[in-house]
């Protein structure tokens, strides 16, 4: 499986892929939209994780981007906001059970990655 | 919706979104420590299956650790002295640590649009008198709605200057806005603001700056 994380926070998403990675996942990380839109030029990841609120864009505009290029990725949210209308956005486009509210616990998130590689992606 | 409301409503979702974006920092820092015990935890687990630690890497993590500490620490303080400016409705104030103080509780939301405030250093303190919240309020308003109109530095500055009857505010690096749409600003809400604070807004077109004149001395 291979992920791209995307996150303003460096410290997050860099200590994420590194645990990732322990457990044989391939993760990269981005702190910058444009950064993670040349990421998946790039590359073909199976899943991005996406933080909702990224400086320049959302990440629900930035998950319209990447499916430009990459229509079949999958994705999941995760977000330090827990407001109601943040949850019905990212609900609506991840599907409830893929809207992650931080601290998100790296079993969870895992066991996440696996279920929406099984599901088509959309509301569950 | 009458001006006693309008005030009572703009103070409410001002203090509502300052909380949600306090909530939102605090949450990734609460992740990152979150992450950077997990990573301890796995390089321990590690160690048990023979695998040797590496005592360089335990103390960078350690270091993260205490470094978002630090910075929860920080919001804390700036949550709890944002709580408290509601507690006197007239209170003497240094002007210039106002300034620096707003540009960190609406850094959060600069920095969703790109851009970087700051606060220009004053030579000696500019003291006033005046509704701490309120003017906090109005402040935040006037931030919101340059925001869009950062020039291509992206950088807001404001700067007190003060004159022998009122102190004032400037903001810079938002040329744009003189050729905007300023009939929107100021509002409804932002008026209820400055009548509450007795001050004015101007917009200076040849400087291309926007400046908020406030009395140094506002009446009870």
């Amino acid at each position: 499986m291979r992920v791209l994380l995307v996150d303003d926070e460096e410290e997050l998403v860099s200590t994420l892929a590194e645990r990732l990675n322990m457990r044989g996942i391939e993760a990269d990380w981005a702190t910058k939209v444009e950064d993670a839109i040349s990421l998946v030029g790039e590359t073909s990841y199976d899943i991005a994780v996406l933080d909702i609120k990224l400086p320049k864009m959302s990440g629900l505009q930035l998950k319209k981007k990447l499916e430009d290029l990459r229509p079949k990725m999958k994705f999941i949210f995760m977000t330090g906001h827990g407001s109601e209308a943040d949850f019905r956005t990212g609900a609506a486009e991840a599907g409830e059970a893929f809207y992650l509210v931080k601290p998100v616990g790296i079993e969870i998130l895992v066991e996440k990655m696996q279920e929406v590689m099984q599901s088509e992606g959309k509301r569950s | 919706m009458n001006r006693c409301d309008t005030g009572a409503r703009t103070g409410l979702v001002f203090f509502g979104t300052i909380s949600a974006s306090i909530s939102h920092e605090l949450k990734n820092a609460l992740a990152i420590i979150n992450e950077s015990a997990g990573l301890i935890e796995d390089f321990t687990l590690m160690a048990q299956k023979g695998l040797p630690l590496d005592p360089e890497r335990l103390k960078t993590v350690a270091g993260r650790i205490q470094k978002q500490i630090q910075r929860a620490d920080g919001i804390v303080k700036n949550m709890n002295r944002f709580a408290h400016s509601v507690d006197d409705p007239l209170k003497e104030i240094d002007l210039q640590d106002t300034l620096y103080f707003i540009s960190l509780l609406a850094h959060r939301l600069a920095d969703r649009q790109g851009v970087t405030l700051e606060a220009a250093e004053a030579k000696g303190g500019i003291q006033i008198l005046t509704d701490p919240f309120r003017l906090q309020n109005l402040l935040w308003h006037c931030i919101r709605f340059l925001l869009p109109f950062a020039d291509s530095q992206k950088r807001i500055r404001m700067a007190a200057e003060e004159g022998p009857e009122e102190v004032r505010i400037q903001f810079s690096g938002a040329e744009g806005f003189v050729h905007g749409v300023p009939d929107t600003f100021s509002g409804e809400e932002e008026k209820t603001l400055l009548d509450a604070l007795g001050a004015r807004l101007i917009t200076e077109k040849e400087n291309e700056r926007l400046i908020v004149a406030l009395p140094k001395q506002l009446q009870p």
